[in-house]
């Protein structure tokens, strides 16, 4: 067991599947170049000394042949993990996603499947529009895929086995401000954990509560379940009870953990950095008004991103990502009412 | 022209070639007939294409298709009984019916859920072609698409990064000189829109007779050996032609006369026919036979498709994930 960052465990775990599994190969821009970084974001680096340039792939910049190579070497036994630098890249690769990783089985009529993770870097991190987005939702919309967003390092690991090891098509969201690594970026929090050696999962479908409180539910995800955290701190000193949970995994959506603490609660608060519009706080908010409505004693409230693309200037920035005070604000006239 | 193959084999050739042939026909009547739901894309005018790709592939090599699949799968492998259902969306199509006229296939034979996106099955190809090397199997892809798909950026990512890691893979394109309604001459300026792209990529083409299955068949032999011996992919163009519009209701309007004309007279089910007579194969009468036989096959697999049963109506939501073996 020890402390280590977001990135270290990712690493830690894509490692141990490739020594386990001779199908698990990474691929991807920059993968591991001798001198560059691993990714953008160091997490396979020096993957390629113990595993060879055969099982690290060093890509051309070519997101479309990225993803189909994955998804047809997928379909033929092999476990890719892609390595998207920045997610705001998937756009490029929407047609392999969308309409090939996930209706393969479906088509197929489950004669095929079609094993694959995408690794990708989300967050607003002061580089302006193209580098900054959290896309979670537009996959979330798509039957066939799954979704996930660990936000510290023991889920990281746990849920990059999971996705690795799943017989699907994984998204698998990391925040760039959560990794950690020897890569500083500005406005890092801290993610470490303790992570135990040996290999473990974490299932998806199954949120985790981060704090506990009887009188509002948070439900938020990667960078904004540990502002949420901050708030629920600041807040217990107002006399302002927040229970954080953790939504980690998007699709399967745990809704039955939401559901519990709502009985409690009466109060439901949804924190994401993905915009407002359609983000997947809409789908958790719609679930909730559609299946328990009765639970709640007051409106449903979510902070997000407004609807804009993301400014590059660090105050624009600032202004726009939910911070802790905007939390702490809703939650205050959630709680009033 | 370097040989015409052996008897055996000819014979095997055109009458899969006469099976697919049989098969569209049908199909273009049962939906002239209003009995078959949904489109079609048909390929009868370019069985040769597909005959003589894939007459020596091995079970284990893979084979990727697009909208216009049904000659590849018939000629890789895909059962006439498992195709005919699918057509009609019935339980034991070779996708349960779920999939439909556009991704047919079986994995069992090799022959790769069809794919409607064009081009996107380029990547795919090659992927499951990285996916053997990776093994050290000597298996090898073999990828169709049509002249248009060449405009796509999945060609040109794909071919790149193919013969960069000389992956196990032949690249086919059917130029059967339209995109859809569009001549590939208002789209392109190459005269051989695949072939000519290829070189640039490190990746040595043919351009073939489509219309000549043995040419196309020898083609196919050289592709694949370099293919299965490691030296990597190589691009096929093959010029042929549709017998019919690019989809249910096109009446081809935007083709010259003189053009169908001239093609319609190279019609490879009949050159072939003409070849296997002329070269004591078989005579006239018992090819004859041999089509009759096979005419009454796909008679029988229609009616069994017809009064086949459809899926039970949970599998439209069964295998949006995979549920096991």
């Amino acid at each position: 067991m020890a402390v280590i960052s977001v990135a270290e465990a990712l690493k830690r775990a894509i490692e141990a599947e490739m020594a386990k599994d001779d199908s698990v190969y990474c691929v991807g821009e920059d993968e591991d170049i001798p001198g560059g970084m691993g990714g953008a974001f160091t997490v396979t680096k020096g993957l390629a000394d113990k595993f060879g340039f055969e099982r690290v792939i060093n890509t051309p910049i070519s997101e479309i042949m990225i993803a189909g190579v994955c998804v047809g070497s997928a379909m033929n036994g092999m476990k890719p993990v892609a390595d998207l630098q920045y997610g705001d890249f998937l756009f490029c690769m929407m047609d392999q996603l969308c309409n090939q990783a996930a209706k393969m089985c479906y088509m197929s009529n489950g004669h095929v499947h079609v094993p694959m993770v995408m690794r990708c870097p989300i967050g607003a991190t002061h580089r302006g529009a193209q580098h900054a987005q959290s896309l979670e939702s537009y996959f979330v919309h798509v039957p066939g895929l799954k979704v996930v967003c660990p936000s510290n390092a023991y889920d990281a690991k746990g849920m990059m086995i999971s996705a690795i090891e799943d017989p699907d098509p994984v998204i698998f969201f990391e925040h760039k401000l959560l990794y950690g690594s020897s890569r500083n970026e500005a406005g890092s929090i801290d993610a470490t954990s303790e992570v135990p050696d040996e290999e473990y999962k974490v299932p998806f479908g199954k949120a985790a509560l981060r704090t506990e409180g009887n009188d509002i539910t948070v439900v938020a995800n990667l960078l904004m379940t540990h502002r949420a955290v901050a708030a629920a701190e600041n807040l217990k000193k107002e006399g302002i009870g927040l229970e954080v949970i953790d939504a980690r995994s998007l699709v399967p959506f745990d809704y039955d953990t939401v559901l519990e603490s709502l009985e409690k609660t009466g109060k439901l608060l949804i924190v994401h950095e993905d915009n407002y519009r359609l983000g997947w706080g809409a789908q958790l908010a719609s679930y909730i008004a559609e299946n328990a409505i009765t639970l709640l004693d007051a409106p449903i409230s979510r902070v997000a991103t407004p609807d804009t693309p993301i400014p590059f200037s660090p105050p624009l920035e600032e202004h726009v990502i939910p911070s802790i005070a905007r939390i702490e604000e809703a939650a205050r006239k959630l709680a009033a009412l | 022209m370097s040989g015409f193959p052996s008897n055996e084999k000819a014979l095997g050739m055109y009458k899969k070639m006469y099976e697919i042939r049989s098969y569209e026909e049908k199909i273009y009547y049962l939906f002239l007939e209003g009995i078959m739901p949904g489109t079609i894309h048909q390929s009868h005018g370019q069985e040769a294409c597909a005959v003589g790709m894939l007459y020596d592939l091995r079970k284990s090599d893979w084979m990727a298709t697009t909208h216009r699949p049904a000659g590849h799968d018939l000629a890789k492998g895909v059962s006439l009984r498992s195709m005919m259902c699918e057509m009609f969306g019935k339980a034991e199509g070779c996708d349960g019916g779920v999939g439909g006229a556009m991704h047919t296939g079986d994995i069992s034979v090799g022959a790769m859920v069809a794919n409607a996106i064009v081009g996107a099955d380029i990547p795919i190809a090659a992927g499951a072609a990285l996916a053997f090397k990776m093994r050290g199997e000597d298996n090898v892809v073999v990828c169709f698409f049509g002249d248009g798909a060449t405009n796509e950026g999945s060609y040109h990512e794909t071919l790149n990064a193919a013969g960069l890691w000389k992956l196990p893979v032949v690249f086919v394109c059917e130029n059967n000189l339209y995109s859809a309604t569009t001549s590939i001459k208002l789209t392109c300026i190459q005269e051989n829109v695949a072939a000519d792209r290829a070189s640039v990529y490190g990746i040595p083409s043919e351009v073939v007779d489509g219309n000549d299955v043995v040419a196309v068949n020898e083609a196919a032999t050289r592709a694949i050996a370099r293919a299965r011996s490691g030296e990597g992919p190589t691009v096929l163009e093959l010029k042929t032609y549709r017998h019919g519009g690019h989809s249910r209701n096109d009446a081809c309007g935007y083709r010259p006369k003189e053009e169908e004309e001239e093609w319609f007279s190279r019609d490879p089910v009949k050159l072939f026919r003409a070849r296997l007579i002329e070269n004591g194969v078989a005579t006239d009468e018992e090819l004859e036979q041999i089509e009759t036989s096979i005419d009454d096959l796909v008679e029988e697999e229609v009616e069994y498709a017809e009064n086949a049963p459809f899926p039970p109506l949970d599998a439209a939501v069964k295998n949006v994930y995979w549920e096991g073996e």
